[in-house]
């Protein structure tokens, strides 16, 4: 090893910076809008959640820079009265858990499958990857809205609404496992064939260990890749679903929601209480997407010459 | 002879399995039917009292058990025959299909556009990967998946309907009927309705098809006979469209059919955007309105849609590449 030189963390994350200046952007503005929903509770002006505060009133205010704006609500009020910053704040943080969410569970599922497929090959890897197969070429988004179409249709509005999180974490997660199951399982391959594995399993550790300890820890790093841009898939199903009126309710909603119900004023002249929200959720979601892309590049340097 | 008999047997195969599946959804269908709604009720309405409901019942033979209902079902099904709608009075078959030219014309309009542009502008990303507007194209890309549909809906809708004033922004206009067929392609009201629904549609399928394109042609650049072709003298727009882009769309074809689903998808929401009065925005309105009997039917239709077109893929796949082999195929 003398002579070669490590780069340290500091500097490959200095040379990433260096190479993908748009990720960095993307990287701070996806930063920025977590902490603000995060901490939505604390710097929103007003509880978006609570009807009692709602003034008609106030209904329909253009935001700061337009002529008729209140002071009060920065940028303007919905149809009800409701605060748009604070809806936004609140929306945006219910977006980021549902879509979070669901990725873990399409992560647990699809990790531990093709781990195992990977690992295992034979029998149990065909039957792993031909269920992909089918499962992906049932569109995830056309499953998600059958579902719950049929759960309002069966149960109706009020049920949907009352468990609309975990349905929607649900009916994202358990859709796109396949993604993260062709990963790991191309991965684990990969890793399977390679000395130190073999010396594991030659000195006595049993599978389940042989993958925790040695396969697993080397495969991550495609896998965050993926995560990355299914979280961004899993915000935009959900703002879908919730725009579709088969996702979060009025009373609790996400960015979908509020582009929904801010979609009827487009033609009344109101058109910023839906395109608002609108421009958030595409800043989060193209965020998120450039940041993936540049992971993708850094983490897999033979791609980038395509 | 041994080829032809073989891509006859593949499709006669092909064909069997798509009849499975169809049966499976039906089944589905009729599950869903007997879980969710009460078929006394598609007939006879609310007002009806219990007793008289429960006599009905036997008359009509509702109370049978579940495998005589399943086999009425399926026979039903076959003659065209999925029940009668709760909003509309009439037999949901009729109900969707006469929604459906309005889809189809929305998808047709937005194929076009696609591929209109994806072809050239993926050919130019693969053949000049290094130009700005390779790039250009590449990054806009990227913002173009990250816009939801629906998003580029009503962005279109604020700019080109509410602040401009240029198109509608909803319904399909003016129409002529043709047969059974109701067409808005014919009135330039109907064309200028189309615009901004077929554009939001391939806002989303645009960005993908590009990069595809652009992909296969990247794969099929690198093989010899492309070199081949350029020593023997062939001309740079002769190489990219007679030579590499026929074998890359190949593959085009393939990952197309899979995104049938996807597609059903997007339609759906563009047609709730604009309440364009096709398949997707009838679903919406069943469930709206529980209407049981439209809802399965409803997904039936789209069921078939996606058998028929993954099989007419499978086989065109067949067609389109000699070098796909069925000498030993199970």
């Amino acid at each position: 090893m003398r002579g070669a030189r490590v780069p340290s963390a500091a500097r490959n994350a200095r040379s990433f910076a260096f190479e993908h200046p748009g990720a960095v952007l993307a990287a701070i503005l996806l930063v920025c809008i977590v902490v603000a929903s995060a901490l939505a509770p604390v710097i929103a002006p007003y509880d978006p959640f609570d009807l009692s505060s709602l003034d008609v009133l106030d209904a329909e205010l253009p935001p700061w820079w337009r002529s008729g704006s209140d002071p009060r609500f920065l940028l303007g009020t919905d149809a009800q009265g409701r605060d748009l910053l604070s809806a936004i704040l609140y929306g945006t943080r219910i977006s980021l858990t549902v879509g979070v969410l669901a990725v873990l569970i399409q992560a647990v599922i699809g990790v531990s499958l093709g781990l195992f497929a990977g690992y295992r090959g034979g029998a149990i890897d065909s039957l792993v990857s031909r269920a992909a197969d089918i499962q992906l070429s049932l569109s995830t988004l056309m499953m998600a809205i059958i579902a719950l179409a049929l759960f309002r249709a069966g149960l109706g509005g009020d049920a949907l609404s009352r468990y609309a999180v975990p349905l929607l974490v649900v009916v994202i997660g358990l859709a796109e496992w396949p993604y993260f199951a062709r990963t790991a399982r191309a991965a684990t391959q990969v890793e399977a064939a390679k000395d130190h594995v073999r010396a594991a399993r030659a000195l006595g550790l049993t599978g389940f260990g042989v993958v925790r300890r040695h396969i697993l820890p080397n495969v991550l790093s495609p896998l965050i890749v993926v995560a990355t841009t299914q979280v961004a898939g899993a915000i935009m199903n959900e703002a879908a679903l919730s725009f579709l009126g088969l996702g979060m309710p009025v009373t609790k909603p996400s960015l979908g929601t509020l582009i929904r119900s801010g979609y009827d004023l487009i033609f009344a002249g109101a058109w910023w209480v839906t395109v608002i929200p609108g421009l958030v959720l595409v800043a989060l979601l193209v965020s998120v997407n450039v940041l993936g892309d540049a992971l993708r590049d850094a983490l897999n340097p033979r791609a980038r010459r395509r | 002879m041994r080829a032809a008999a073989a891509a006859l047997a593949f499709s006669m195969r092909r064909l069997a399995q798509a009849l499975l599946v169809m049966l499976a959804i039906l089944v589905i269908a009729f599950a869903v039917r007997s879980a969710l709604g009460d078929p006394l009720r598609e007939i006879v309405g609310e007002a009806v009292p219990e007793a008289e409901r429960e006599a009905l019942r036997h008359q009509l033979g509702l109370d049978a058990p579940w495998p005589v209902q399943l086999a009425r079902y399926l026979a039903g099904a076959a003659h065209g025959d999925l029940g009668t709608s709760l909003i509309y009075k009439r037999p949901t078959l009729d109900v969707v299909l006469a929604k459906f030219p309005a889809s189809f014309e929305l998808v047709l309009g937005a194929s076009l556009i696609v591929l209109l542009l994806s072809v050239p502008a993926g050919i130019y990303c693969a053949v000049r990967p290094r130009a700005l507007p390779a790039r250009l194209i590449l990054g806009l890309s990227v913002l173009g998946i990250s816009v939801p549909v629906f998003l580029t809906g009503i962005f279109l809708i604020t700019i080109f309907s509410v602040w401009l004033g240029w198109l509608p922004a909803f319904g399909r206009g003016e129409t002529i009927r043709i047969g059974f067929w109701e067409t808005g392609l014919l009135t330039p009201d109907g064309l200028k309705h189309l615009i901004l629904p077929a554009l939001t549609l391939s806002s989303i399928l645009l960005p993908l098809f590009i990069r595809l394109v652009r992909g296969a042609m990247l794969d099929e650049l690198d093989h010899d006979y492309v070199r081949t072709a350029r020593a023997k003298g062939a001309s740079p727009p002769r190489v990219w469209f007679a030579h590499a882009l026929r074998n890359a769309l190949i593959p085009l074809v393939a990952v197309g059919g899979l995104q049938v689903g996807t597609l059903i998808a997007y339609t759906l929401l563009t047609e709730t955007v604009f309440q364009w009065p096709g398949m997707g925005f009838l679903f919406l309105e069943a469930v709206t309105r529980s209407d049981i009997p439209l809802i399965t039917t409803y997904l039936v239709a789209v069921g078939f849609l996606f058998v028929v077109v993954n099989t007419l893929v499978d086989i065109a796949s067949l067609a389109l590449d000699p070098r796909i082999s069925l000498e030993g195929a199970p």
